[in-house]
């Protein structure tokens, strides 16, 4: 993984594991490697990836069983939850994106009907 | 009990103050970095804790006791300049490393030389500096020791080398021990680091949490050393 070194790299992690989850490339229920595993795959340092989990769990996105590792959550609801909020945040930036060049929100919706319909 | 405790060290050469009232202290399972310009005494600190150097004022305690003969088994070094015998091979010093450390683990230095490429039978003199300084920082890290010291282990090498001396760092130091490595090459490192020291004209300026201080300051370590100690 590339950080970018201005931004905390827990943060980083944060971001990556969350979007993993909501695109179920690790699915709901699954087991997730140890710690140590993690963040030797991820090059980061072992407490770095640790805090990352911790905030993980505090936001009930993954859980662990004990002695027996941490799970992704079998809550679907959740996952849902945090995937809508991560389609409205991308998609609100690119309609802001496409306002700076003159594109009114609907205009930029007929301009995505026309792209979706070429092919 | 921490791991490392400096208290109220200083350090004179002559006339010349190098180091002036340092207060450090080193829990377990951390890697830590010890940033500082050139000439702010670094190195000075690090032999200071490897009994290298003997202190002008203040005491420094390993596992709570003082620094002495016996605390070089559980500290492993890696020190600025090679002080390995270039005449020898790499096998020759990988069995005088067995023989001098009850702590060395042979088998875990040699596939850790094999995954790099390097061929344990040659002489370390024939060998690239950034070759030797791979077998230094190899036998330095295959040692199970609670302490790491790390100067300026990036020194002479290429940035892809740089990323797998980081992964070997990461990678095997003992769970519970702990890694003080120091560099000015900052933002190589700064991503694995749990702590940042800056010190600067022989005083510590600031001890801090990496992500808090990117939190802080929002921005990279590297930009804020750079800031901080503007020329």
């Amino acid at each position: 993984m590339n950080f970018n070194n201005n931004i905390p790299i827990y943060v980083q992690l944060i971001e990556q594991l969350k979007t993993y989850i909501i695109s179920g490339q690790i699915k709901p229920g699954e087991k997730l490697p140890s710690v140590r595993d993690l963040a030797l795959k991820t090059k980061v340092n072992p407490n770095t990836m640790q805090k990352a989990l911790v905030e993980l769990e505090e936001i009930d996105l993954i859980y662990t069983e004990r002695t027996n590792g941490k799970y992704v959550t079998e809550n679907e609801n959740t996952i849902k939850k945090l995937k809508q909020e991560y389609a409205k945040n991308i998609s609100a930036q690119y309609f802001k994106s496409m306002e700076k060049i003159g594109y009114s929100k609907k205009d930029t919706i007929k301009y995505l009907k026309e792209l979706g319909e070429d092919k | 009990m921490e791991l490392l405790e400096c208290k109220n060290l200083e350090k004179s050469f002559g006339n010349t103050k190098v180091l002036n009232n340092i207060n450090l202290t080193i829990p377990r399972g951390k890697i830590i970095g010890l940033l500082g310009k050139n000439g702010t005494g670094k190195t000075t600190l690090i032999k200071l804790i490897n009994n290298l150097l003997t202190p002008t004022k203040g005491t420094i305690l390993i596992n709570g006791k003082e620094i002495d003969i016996e605390s070089k088994k559980i500290i492993s070094y890696l020190p600025e300049r090679t002080y390995l015998d270039k005449t020898m091979t790499v096998k020759q010093i990988i069995k005088f490393f067995e023989e001098f450390y009850e702590n060395f683990d042979s088998k875990k230095a040699k596939k850790l030389l094999e995954d790099l490429g390097l061929n344990i039978n040659q002489k370390l003199s024939k060998m690239s500096k950034g070759m030797q300084e791979k077998v230094q920082l190899v036998l330095v890290m295959s040692r199970k020791a609670d302490l790491y010291i790390l100067d300026e282990p990036l020194g002479g090498v290429d940035p892809a080398t740089r990323d797998y001396i980081l992964d070997t760092i990461l990678n095997n130091f003992n769970e519970g021990a702990s890694v003080i490595i120091s560099t000015h090459l900052i933002s190589d490192i700064e991503r694995i680091l749990d702590e940042v020291i800056f010190i600067d004209k022989g005083q510590i300026i600031l001890t801090q949490d990496a992500d808090e201080l990117r939190t802080k300051e929002n921005d990279s370590i590297d930009e804020i050393f750079r800031r901080m100690f503007k020329c």
